[in-house]
């Protein structure tokens, strides 16, 4: 494994130069932009990007974190059904330390429930293979980047004829969710970075009512530092030239047609639910996945009885205004204090890609040494 | 409209300098039931130690919390001993560069070390699951018995237990270790002061991602193997290079990270790390990177932090790199006076963040 190919992305000179070419654009105005996916957020704070930007650029925090808009009730469910005594339910590492209204699958686990973390479906369905007295249930989250994975592991278990297989499918769907915060009364946003690994999947064409409804450019973008500082510069073009367009920053990996196959699997196993809730932004139409009809035998939700409650978030946790970039992160009341990686009460404070969790890791110092500099402490450099 | 904290800036500093209140305030193991965190290394072991067991079991010897105990049988301060234990449960038992065996040797060998102690003798304990092929425990042994001989430490003691199938994953192996402390050694994080070099003496993040590549659920290829190896000798070659070496940490468990912050927090100072510094091999740069993990966060069992006075840093990293286990060492930061209690991490693009410990797993990102 060479690591050139992502060094070339991550040099500090050109990050330089297009931060100073962006100073120039900018000029005195002021801009807000989201960043729709967590990856972005969490590549922002990593690299201390934030820091480096024009004081008129200002990052809002997208919905695009898969673990942060997942309701709480389905965390009971998942827990519901890893409890069936011959379950073995398996889940991606992040959603481990989620937290329910009665705890999180790590709890869970602690308390005797069978549950284990698990790098792809496949590797769900290997274990099915390999114990077949067993039931293996994944925990299928994520947007249409993670959704074809699962799509083809339905494929290969029908072909193998594995029964005691099966998904419990909260695949979730970012253009509604988009919509939802473009319609939003509080929406001040002038443009979005793009999601870089959605679109590979989606291509480019669903973003387009964007600027053609709601006259805001989209810059979809791949992760490196310099992906995200170029996306922002040609953002800030089209803003300052009056344009509003879907540009394609990531050509190197997105193809404006996305990834047709993929689309393909997703549609033979897979169809939209009628609504489905997201944690913080409430129910919205169309913006989620279900299993089909056809493949009934490893749909986890038709097999097992799941408790299927709304459960109201805890009233203290703000991750709704979070996610639609009304609040940001340090403003939300229990921020930092209750609420931190350790004891998330929120979800956005649970994975890397979080908002706050990526706030709470590497954001604060920097503004720690804004305030000190700008009071004219200076801080060791 | 519920009230709302203010956007401004001094509000936005309150607001962190209260987050930072709860932060360093004092651990508490607030959990009903043990879970895979607490063994992580990072916070959660934290909470559990410092949160539950140190305060039934204090005494002022534990209450230092150093990778060995410095015990004074004359209480002169000659002749002092340092007594460490340590227990190991690394799943798979054989994975590239070593096996538990060794790995069990190496780690108490090296707890000792970074206190500076001479190691004596060691002790193995071992649990082993019913139905244990004898040829695994063997082999085991075996790499026991290869790693002591070779660190000149003889296993003068032992025990072993048979549990139910089931009550053990295969093999446990607990060792513990005497060495004994040189007069006049003093290895503290409190003798840290603004100005020191923070070494590393090696790659790091070798060990853990050798573990979690092997690990049955990870197809991954790729060429990484285990740094396990025994410091004791490379801790000598730094000390007669730079007298004045402040302390030595081994960045097991939570990795570089973790082991810097128990640093800061206890020197009451700040450490200020470039991420370009830090030696790391291109292929684990490459597997952290596609799992979304830090290098940063991840164990290694051959390596040390030095924290060293600018005038003696240079010539340690010279001694360091005429080492075997020292070859890649390089100096990775400097201690500052501020924010206390942190690590600040210079990234490779300019800019900064908080490095900080490990919370939770060290698990995958997923998308």
């Amino acid at each position: 494994m060479s690591m050139r190919y992502v060094d070339e992305y991550r040099d500090a000179a050109s990050i330089r130069r297009l931060i100073d070419e962006l100073q120039r654009m900018v000029g005195g105005r002021s801009y807000q932009f989201m960043e729709v996916c967590g990856g972005h957020t969490h590549a922002i704070y990593r690299h201390g990007l934030e820091q480096l930007l024009p004081a008129g650029i200002d990052l809002v925090h997208g919905p695009g974190c898969p673990v942060c808009v997942i309701p709480m009730g389905r965390i009971d469910d998942a827990i519901s059904i890893a409890r069936t005594p011959d379950v073995t339910f398996t889940t991606f590492g992040d959603m481990m330390r989620v937290p329910s209204s009665t705890g999180s699958l790590l709890d869970a686990k602690a308390q005797g429930a069978d549950v284990r973390f698990v790098y792809s479906p496949l590797d769900a369905l290997k274990l099915a293979r390999d114990n077949p007295h067993r039931r293996i249930v994944f925990f299928a989250v994520g947007f249409e980047t993670t959704a074809p994975s699962t799509a083809a592991t339905l494929l290969r278990a029908r072909a193998e004829g594995i029964e005691n297989f099966s998904v419990f499918c909260n695949h979730v769907t970012i253009i509604p969710a988009i919509k939802a915060i473009l319609d939003s009364p509080d929406m001040r946003l002038d443009g979005f970075i793009g999601p870089g690994h959605v679109s590979t999947i989606i291509g480019l064409h669903p973003f387009e009512f964007i600027p053609r409804s709601y006259g805001k450019p989209v810059v979809v973008a791949g992760f490196e530092p310099t992906d995200v500082m170029q996306s922002i510069l040609m953002l800030v073009r089209q803003l300052t030239r009056g344009a509003a367009e879907v540009e394609n920053q990531y050509a190197r990996v997105v193809r404006a047609e996305g990834n047709t196959k993929a689309l393909e699997i997703l549609t033979t196993t897979m169809q939209l639910r009628p609504y489905f809730e997201w944690r913080g932004l409430g129910f919205i139409s169309q913006s989620a996945l279900s299993i089909r009809e056809e493949f009934a035998a490893w749909d986890a939700e038709r097999i097992f009885d799941v408790p299927g409650v709304r459960v109201t978030d805890p009233k203290a946790c703000q991750c709704g205004e979070v996610l639609k970039g009304v609040i940001k992160p340090w403003q939300c009341k229990v921020f930092g204090t209750t609420c931190t990686p350790e004891t998330p009460i929120g979800t956005c404070m649970v994975s890397p890609e979080g908002a706050c969790a990526a706030y709470y890791n590497y954001g604060r110092h920097a503004l720690m040494q804004g305030a000190a500099e700008s009071a004219g402490a200076g801080t060791p450099k | 409209m519920t009230s709302r904290i203010g956007t401004s800036l001094p509000d936005q500093v309150a607001r962190m300098e209260k987050a930072d209140v709860a932060r360093r305030s004092r651990y508490r193991m607030k959990d009903t039931h043990i879970t895979l965190s607490h063994g992580s290394g990072g916070k959660a072991s934290h909470h559990l130690i410092e949160g539950l067991l140190i305060p039934i079991l204090a005494n002022p010897v534990l209450d230092g919390l150093g990778d060995s105990a410095i015990i004074s049988p004359n209480g002169n301060g000659s002749g002092r001993l340092a007594f460490t234990t340590d227990t190991y449960v690394v799943s798979p038992l054989f994975f590239p560069g070593g096996d538990i065996g060794c790995l069990a040797v190496h780690g108490t060998l090296n707890d000792l070390a970074m206190s500076g102690a001479r190691p004596l003798c060691l002790s193995v304990g071992l649990i082993l699951e019913e139905g244990l092929l004898v040829e695994v425990l063997e082999r085991v042994t075996q790499s026991i018995a290869d790693a002591a001989r070779s660190a000149g430490v003889a296993i003068v003691t032992g025990d072993t237990k048979v549990v139910e199938r089931g009550k053990a994953d295969q093999l446990f192996v607990n060792t513990s270790g005497i060495g004994l402390v040189p007069d006049g050694a003093d290895l503290l994080p409190e003798r840290i002061q603004t100005g020191d070099r923070v070494l590393i003496s090696g790659t790091v993040a070798d060990h853990g991602m050798a573990v979690m590549l092997a690990r049955e659920a990870l197809d991954m290829e790729a060429d990484i193997s285990s740094d396990t190896a025994a410091l004791h000798e490379l801790v000598d070659t730094v000390l007669a290079a730079a007298p004045n070496t402040r302390m030595f940490r081994d960045p097991t468990r939570g990795g570089v990270a973790t082991s810097l912050n128990e640093i800061a927090g206890r020197a009451a100072c700040c450490i200020r790390v470039d991420e370009d510094a830090v030696p790391v091999k291109p292929a684990v740069r490459g597997a952290c990177e596609l799992l979304g993990i830090d290098p940063l966060h991840i164990a290694n069992e051959g390596k040390l932090l030095a924290v060293i006075p600018a005038a003696e840093a240079h010539a340690a990293l010279a001694a360091m790199h005429g080492h075997e286990l020292g070859r890649d060492a390089a100096i990775i930061g400097e201690v500052v006076p501020e924010p206390v209690g942190m690590v600040v991490l210079n990234t490779g693009i300019g800019g900064s963040r908080v490095l900080d410990m490990l919370v939770g797993d060290p698990l995958p990102r997923i998308c």
